[in-house]
């Protein structure tokens, strides 16, 4: 799975760099949770994209869609070689992922704060429909300075709606610097307890634990987890690690070179 | 003759009760005003399928929307005002741009609302909808069109906007007349000039088509109650006959009923037209009888429009600028 996550990384490169265009900061901090999402935790089937069964994802993050795109091909959704196609005119790969284009993707997001209660929808159905599947969803932590979230949030503990399980990307980054100087986020935990969420707090790099947290939610009954997954925005690109510049803004082809040479080690 | 008069929320509560009865998939969500929008009708039978939202329209729409993905025809209300306004961005992420099964109902459109004022009266909401990619637009002209098009969307896959009043409107169309969404019908045929209503100005229209008749001019009514898409065919088919068109719409004249029939005729006709409508202004409080009069929204106002209209088709040469 390391090798997968280190995988998903060159494609999250060589793809915004082929696109000259995109998110890479948000997409590197987030490839162990897509990761650990794809190869251990989701029930699916890349065969059968529409099977009722299978468990859903929710990018609510939508601007991070070079790594789910880069998750969905190497788990078989569709070819690696469409994702050079990232951002093109007539590709199934756009900037921000659309319901139905492309296979895997569950809906359409990049208006930042809809995940959650997408997610919400989901799980109602879920349990109108006495099916046990579960609803995932990632977040980037700026986005929940977006209101909609918290109703969302109310709204979910309100139904107990035990069937999702929410991450948050907590990268501590956003495009005008540090969250905490943009608006603050913090007390995080406590503002999820305080909206009746089971949370968890982990090292969102750490695969095992990603895997073990939602494990722990699948077994927390009546109320929501929130898993907040500390992360390095950047990560395993030396100069993109914890640099807001590269929130939405691809690498030259000199850096390019250095991001390949960074990603050929074991992280 | 007394007028008989019926609410369009309660035909549409009644009509959603019974599309819960026939078919399992149908779910309502509700934004703490069901007793208005009367979806609590639907909560009463089906308690299991109803969700509260609270006060709390962007994730309401949200929820819709993930309701949907998973196979539900869903209903969501609130009064117009919000239902557009305060998610028109998440309609657009969430329920448009993915092409998912919500069905919108609005209700407390247009100035009619009365005494809550400019706050709650959506002039705009039509433009809202109405510039939206995979939106249809209908605007019931009284209750039984309300139930009627409750039922079609029902049916219908895609998001849909159904825009409805706070009060009773005059029943004019029949119980068992056919609806179908998209298609215009001729409430009443004419010659001189053709005044094309959505919402209760349908039933304003035939009044005002009443007034001209003692003039000696022969009105058309067209009722277009789905303003997106828009029945051209229809549109042409009297206009080519009449030659002069009134739009009137409970709506500001900016994006409504009255845009889409400029924008049609300005592309393919050269009619002359005049709209009744709200111009560019917010409502206020007051009784809802006089509102329509103080905002131009009565019988009157069309007979006077259709003049304006009628007297521009005989003079036509070129552009008339005149007041």
């Amino acid at each position: 799975m390391k090798e997968k996550a280190r995988l998903v990384r060159r494609h999250i490169v060589e793809m915004t760099c082929a696109a000259g265009s995109g998110h890479p900061g948000g997409s590197l901090s987030s490839a162990e949770i897509l990761t650990a999402l794809y190869f251990r935790v989701l029930k699916h089937d890349p065969k059968r994209p529409d099977w009722e069964g299978r468990d859903r994802f929710v990018l609510s993050k939508g601007h991070v869609a070079p790594a789910l795109y880069a998750v969905l091909a190497e788990a078989g959704y569709f070819p690696t070689e469409e994702l050079l196609t990232l951002r093109e005119l007539g590709s199934r790969l756009q900037g921000h992922p659309s319901k139905g284009k492309l296979p895997g993707i569950e809906m359409s997001t990049g208006s930042l704060g809809q995940g959650i209660s997408v997610s919400n929808g989901m799980a109602l159905a879920a349990r109108l429909d006495s099916s046990d599947h579960r609803i995932y969803c990632l977040c980037g932590d700026g986005e929940l300075q977006s209101g909609q979230n918290w109703e969302a949030a109310m709204f979910a503990s309100h139904y107990g709606l035990d069937n999702i399980t929410v991450f948050v990307d907590r990268n501590r980054l956003q495009i005008m610097g540090d969250t905490e100087d943009v608006l603050s986020l913090e007390p995080l935990e406590e503002k999820w307890t305080g909206f009746g969420w089971n949370v968890i707090v982990i090292d969102g790099h750490d695969l095992e634990r990603i895997i073990e947290a939602c494990e722990e939610a699948r077994r927390c009954k009546g109320r929501p987890t929130v898993i907040i997954a500390n992360t390095v925005k950047g990560r395993g690109v030396s100069f993109m690690e914890n640099n807001p510049d590269f929130h939405g803004k691809c690498c030259s082809e000199e850096q390019k070179d250095l991001a390949m040479s960074d990603l050929e080690g074991c992280l | 003759m007394p007028v008989k008069k019926a609410s369009q929320r309660s035909f549409f509560g009644k009509a959603l009760a019974e599309l819960g009865e026939a078919d399992e998939s149908i779910v309502a969500l509700d934004a703490d005003l069901g007793s208005s929008t009367k979806t609590s009708d639907f909560a009463k039978v089906f308690p299991d399928r109803f969700f509260q939202c609270g006060i709390a329209e962007q994730n309401m729409m949200g929820t819709a929307a993930g309701l949907a993905a998973a196979g539900k025809t869903v209903f969501a209300s609130t009064f117009a005002v919000f239902a557009t306004g305060r998610c028109w961005d998440q309609i657009r992420q969430s329920i448009a741009y993915p092409q998912l099964n919500v069905k919108i109902a609005a209700t407390h459109c247009g100035i009619s609302v009365g005494g809550d004022g400019a706050s709650h009266q959506a002039l705009e909401d039509v433009a809202l909808m109405r510039a939206m990619p995979n939106m249809t637009v209908i605007c019931p002209a009284d209750a039984n069109e309300a139930y009627k098009a409750t039922i079609a969307v029902a049916s219908m896959p895609g998001p849909c906007y159904i825009r409805m009043g706070r009060a009773d409107f005059p029943l004019i169309t029949d119980e068992d007349a056919p609806f179908e969404v998209g298609k215009a019908s001729i409430l009443r045929k004419g010659k001189d000039v053709t005044l094309v209503g959505s919402g209760q100005m349908v039933s304003l229209c035939l009044e005002a088509a009443e007034m001209l008749k003692e003039e000696g001019v022969a009105a058309e009514v067209l009722n277009m109650a789905t303003v997106k898409p828009l029945d051209a065919e229809a549109l042409i088919e009297s206009v080519e006959r009449t030659r002069c068109v009134v739009t009137a719409e409970e709506h500001s004249v900016i994006g409504g009923l009255g845009s889409a029939v400029a924008e049609f005729l300005g592309e393919n006709g050269n009619q002359p037209m005049v709209r009744v409508g709200v111009r560019d202004s917010f409502g206020e409080s007051g009784d809802p009888e006089e509102l329509m009069v103080k905002y131009g929204l009565t019988k009157e106002d069309i007979v006077h429009a259709a003049r304006k209209a009628i007297a521009r088709k005989q003079k036509k040469k070129g552009f008339l600028w005149r007041k």
